[in-house]
């Protein structure tokens, strides 16, 4: 999902990087408060961080027969909301986009809006409806987490489609075609996301209940 | 819950590994998206020249993949230090309620 250095006009970049900003701000509001009022959970931010930096920087093939990775945002988004993925993905996307020449700064708002913004928002008010309709944890996380990765690449292929409409079939025609290039190749990948997520959320309620307790992911009851 | 999480692993590596064996046509099999993202602006804007280039580029693939690799490498050295701790601690606590009942 990172589009290249240079590859959105400066117009676009400079709407997506205004867009972006006010999220990342907010992120850095919301990391501070929970930072302070919940320092017990400092560790586990950082091991949400961490699995967003493993999952991001892992190329996994896909069925289309091209390569795609994965965001782990879904995670810290569900645990911490989603403004906290904000801060926490923009980090390591100005990591790729400084050391791995992957990604860019003109483009880092763009990316920034798929990745850290959209992603962990679907992820949470997924994860928010899924539990408040009955659904168990693990299917909430799975889905909170697939769905969060998928709409990353669904806004970057549509970013993408409004820099560079197609000339016959304009912006819808253009979505098709950068569609068919991330969103189809990232469905298994989401799905592994989701899996993996899940995986980590069943570590988190057999050792962090406590932790899990605080941020009121889960209830307070006798395990 | 080792079970579990065993086989939704399992289920991870499996969905991982099928495109592996099957055969696509092409140069580029495997290729990133973000590339061919890249090849797809200049089929529908050839005249679309880059406005800014990355200012440090990692000299060659190895170093490349050096730093993916330390990317990837320093997040599960921390997700594995915290999930050890915890379980670490979970261990202690139920001992020493163990003990205590005794």
């Amino acid at each position: 999902m990172h589009i290249m250095e240079g590859y959105l006009p400066a117009s676009h970049a400079i709407a997506w990087t205004a867009v972006s900003a006010p999220f990342v701000a907010y992120g850095g509001y919301r990391l501070v408060r929970i930072v302070n009022k919940h320092p017990e959970t400092k560790l586990l931010l950082a091991a949400s961080g961490a699995f967003a930096f493993v999952l991001s920087a892992l190329k996994i093939p896909s069925v289309t027969g091209s390569c795609s990775h994965a965001t782990g945002t879904g995670l810290g988004a569900i645990l911490f909301g989603p403004g906290v993925m904000t801060l926490l993905g923009t980090i390591v996307l100005l990591f790729q986009a400084l050391l791995l020449a992957h990604g860019g700064l003109t483009t880092l708002g763009a990316n920034v809006f798929s990745m850290a913004v959209v992603g962990p928002y679907v992820a949470y008010g997924l994860f928010r409806l899924v539990r408040g309709v009955g659904g168990s944890l693990a299917v909430a996380v799975f889905l909170a987490a697939a769905f969060g990765d998928l709409s990353t690449y669904i806004v970057t292929s549509a970013q993408l489609a409004m820099a560079f409409p197609d000339p016959a079939g304009g912006i819808a025609g253009s979505f098709a075609k950068f569609g068919a290039i991330f969103a189809v190749t990232q469905v298994p990948l989401a799905i592994i996301e989701g899996l993996l997520t899940v995986v980590v959320v069943n570590v988190l309620t057999s050792y962090s209940r406590s932790e899990l307790e605080s941020l009121s992911l889960l209830a307070r009851e006798a395990p | 819950m080792a079970r579990r999480n065993l086989i939704l692993i399992l289920a991870a590596v499996i969905l991982a590994s099928i495109p592996l064996f099957m055969s696509f046509e092409g140069e580029k099999v495997f290729g990133g998206a973000d590339g061919q993202a890249q090849d797809a602006i200049h089929r529908i804007r050839p005249d679309y020249k880059p406005w800014f280039s990355a200012i440090w580029v990692p000299p060659s693939k190895e170093i490349e993949s050096l730093l993916f690799m330390l990317q990837a490498g320093l997040g599960a050295g921390l997700l594995g230090y915290y999930i050890g701790l915890r379980r670490g601690e979970a261990k202690g606590r139920r001992a020493a309620e163990g003990d205590a009942s005794y």
